[in-house]
């Protein structure tokens, strides 16, 4: 249990010339609630999709460990760019070529880290169970021979999946909307069917981008209380991102501030709550008394 | 709204008056003016008695949307139109289900209800091979939300394979039937890889460029296909008995076989029914095609891209597969063509061809099975049902259209989602 979930050193991303994230550092230990948080334009999102594969960092390493003893680059999974030695090494060259013809983000997802979005994408013109299922593809019998003679593995891994699949909205208190279209379903119920379809695909670590925006104060406190649940009774390790400090400070073990796309501080909800630099960050400072950054 | 309000029988004959004007604009020039040798006759009454029509539809529809019932019927159209989709209420069939054994026994019996009416065979023929048409483009643009306007080509060279086959490796129906599907499959996935970043208008245009590609090869490639000057195409076969007149050196035509008179109407019955099953078979697949992961990825992908990728979906091999599904279809369709008009050139597959089967699966509702195999069959067969009444048959035509826009923005049929439920409850 000593390696990391997710080690992140000297993340960098430029988009043009612009530097969105600057040689960020940090870790998610394993079976740990983790936040990111941040004044708006931080960088956090940025962090988020190049942990998920959204999008390549220009330079750092990104390991994944989903298990002990198994580990993944994740910007290997993405498909990295031809290297001049490659032309000489057949293997390597084959192995990068494979990368760039099948990789991508859904590789990332395969390896364990799932995500929600901060604007809701869900498959709105299906119903939630539909969503749900569509998660679990990599899962099912996709031979489209199998479906259309609708053999008996085939059944069975359905009967499984819709199982599944009603397990976790009872786990997200969703049961009665079951076979509602989700483009119908109230907000806040939209964000929790969003949580239940990453974890339908049965990730280790799962990315909450802003799960709490929008969300009144009492489906706040049902939204932690479930955080913790995940990670209490199903294990998975949680990374978010909010902006609700309450929140934040309620339920994460380990805080990462990010500020014009460096981390200003990381630690403890205690040590981040005193944290002259951070309060600059927040709240700004009057200029006799600037910190030194 | 528990008020009562009047009638408001003046804004009722404004709007009345109105249409009115409208419709003898319109109807005016097209059945007012006749040409009677060299001159133009007005004859004004045809237009009067129209716009007079018009004019008291529209009084009795505008007082009829102010009365409680009007109301009432109203506001239910509109709640239908805002959703579009729904979820399927229970396991009981629904009346698309319980209509299908009489559609396969009628479909089955009308050759021989049509046998000396081979005018009206032939059209039917072309109606189903449009379902085909329909049903491989739903897979592209109605699940998986692709908008391809280059469909035709792959219907070209469906029809290309027949016909060069038979011409150069002395291939049989029967081969090429496969073949195109296999070729067809082959070049969807050629075209999906170049376009796989792209999204609706640019899409349409790449795929649109791609048929222009096909069409033009045909057209100029006069050494192996013939150019405009076209090939021809073989008949299929029953176990090798032929259904011309006489058979080629060593075969049996299919009526001396069996002891019965010739009759030009059992070639087209023959691939009637072949088609028939083809477009059964077709069918089924389609439906199963929704309620698997397969298909379900298609749709997941027509919702939100990032969102399947998130999901450990490869967006890439599922844009594949759609269009390769599609293709499929298309070539097998082709080969039908093809063989139902022993002949192929070029001018067949323009780019109307691809904008009359985008027609039929968006007038169908997009995604629907049953509303593309009724679009097919009402878009084919109408302009030959109206065929009496010459010259108002596109008018007629258009405004059928017009008339689906607003009261079926979204299709004929309506999506109708699967319900699921616990295997216990």
């Amino acid at each position: 249990m000593s390696e990391a979930m997710l080690k992140v050193s000297g993340l960098t991303m430029r988009f043009g010339g612009i530097r969105a994230l600057n040689d960020i550092s940090f870790e998610v230990q394993r079976g740990s609630i983790s936040a990111l948080i941040g004044p708006n334009g931080a960088g956090k999102t940025t962090v988020f999709n190049c942990v998920t594969g959204f999008y390549k960092a220009t330079e750092g390493a990104l390991t994944l460990h989903p298990q002990a003893g198994q580990s993944y680059n994740i910007p290997k999974l993405l498909g990295e760019p031809f290297q001049a030695a490659d032309f000489i090494n057949p293997v390597a060259f084959g192995r990068r070529l494979y990368y760039k013809m099948f990789g991508g983000s859904h590789r990332v997802a395969n390896a364990g880290v799932s995500r929600t979005f901060q604007n809701i994408r869900l498959f709105r013109e299906m119903t939630a169970v539909e969503n749900l299922l569509v998660a679990q593809h990599i899962h099912m019998v996709r031979n489209p021979l199998a479906g259309v003679f609708k053999t008996k593995r085939f059944r069975e891994a359905e009967e499984r999946a819709v199982e599944r699949a009603y397990f976790w909205l009872d786990a997200l208190n969703l049961r009665d909307d079951a076979n509602r279209l989700a483009g119908g379903l109230p907000y806040g119920r939209q964000r929790r069917l969003e949580i239940a379809r990453a974890m339908c695909t049965g990730p280790k670590m799962i990315c909450l981008d802003e799960p709490a925006a929008g969300l009144n104060p009492s489906e706040t406190a049902e939204l932690a209380e479930m955080i913790r649940m995940l990670r209490d009774k199903h294990g998975v390790t949680v990374l978010l991102i909010e902006h609700d400090m309450s929140l934040v400070m309620k339920i994460s073990e380990h805080i990462v501030v990010l500020d014009h796309g460096e981390v200003i501080c990381a630690g403890g909800p205690d040590k981040i709550a005193n944290d002259p630099q951070v309060i600059a960050a927040y709240l700004g400072v009057a200029d006799e008394d600037e910190v030194n950054l | 709204m528990t008020q009562t309000r009047g009638i408001d029988y003046g804004h009722a004959v404004r709007d009345a008056v109105l249409a009115g004007m409208v419709a003898l604009l319109v109807f005016g020039p097209i059945t007012g003016l006749q040409l009677s040798g060299y001159e133009v006759v007005a004859r004004m009454q045809w237009p009067l008695l129209f716009a007079g029509i018009v004019t008291l539809g529209r009084f009795c529809m505008a007082v009829w949307v102010q009365t409680e019932a009007g109301e009432r019927s109203l506001a239910r159209m509109r709640a239908k139109r805002s959703g579009g989709v729904t979820v399927a209420e229970g396991k009981g069939k629904n009346w698309q289900q319980k209509l299908v054994p009489f559609a396969l026994i009628g479909g089955l019996a009308l050759p021989f209800i049509l046998m000396d009416n081979r005018y009206w065979l032939t059209v039917v023929l072309l109606a189903l091979i449009y379902v085909l048409l329909g049903l491989g483009l739903n897979i592209v643009v109605g699940l998986a939300g692709l908008l391809d306007l280059g469909y035709a080509a792959f219907y070209a060279v469906g029809a290309y394979v027949l016909a060069m086959g038979a011409q150069y490796w002395d291939m049989g129906f029967w081969g090429a039937l496969v073949l195109a599907m296999v070729f067809g499959a082959l070049l969807g996935m050629l075209l999906g890889f170049p376009v796989l970043r792209m999204h609706g208008d640019y899409l349409a245009i790449v795929t649109l460029g791609f048929h222009e590609i096909i069409r033009l090869i045909l057209t100029n490639w006069v050494s192996f296909t013939g150019g405009p000057n076209g090939a021809s195409a073989p008949l299929p076969t029953l176990f090798g008995l032929e259904f011309s007149r006489r058979a080629k050196q060593g075969g049996q035509p299919f009526h001396e076989f069996f002891g019965i008179d010739y009759s030009a109407s059992y070639q087209y019955m023959f691939v009637y029914l072949i088609l028939f099953l083809f477009v059964v078979a077709a069918i089924v697949f389609c439906v199963r095609l929704r309620q698997m992961p397969m298909g379900r990825a298609w749709e997941a992908l027509r919702e939100d891209e990032i969102a399947c990728r998130s999901l450990g979906i490869n967006h890439v091999t599922v844009k594949l597969s759609a269009f390769m599904m599609g293709a499929m279809f298309a070539g097998a369709a082709g080969v039908f063509f093809a063989t139902y008009q022993g002949f192929v050139n070029p001018t067949s597959f323009t780019f109307i061809e691809s904008a009359m089967i985008l027609a039929i699966v968006v007038l169908g509702g997009l995604g629907s099975i049953t509303g593309v195999v009724i679009a097919a069959l009402v878009l084919i067969m109408l302009p030959e049902v109206l065929r009496d009444f010459a010259s108002y048959r596109v008018l007629a035509f258009g405004i059928v259209m017009v008339l689906m826009m607003i009261w079926r923005p979204r299709g004929l049929m309506h999506i109708v989602r699967p319900r699921f439920t616990e295997k216990g409850a």
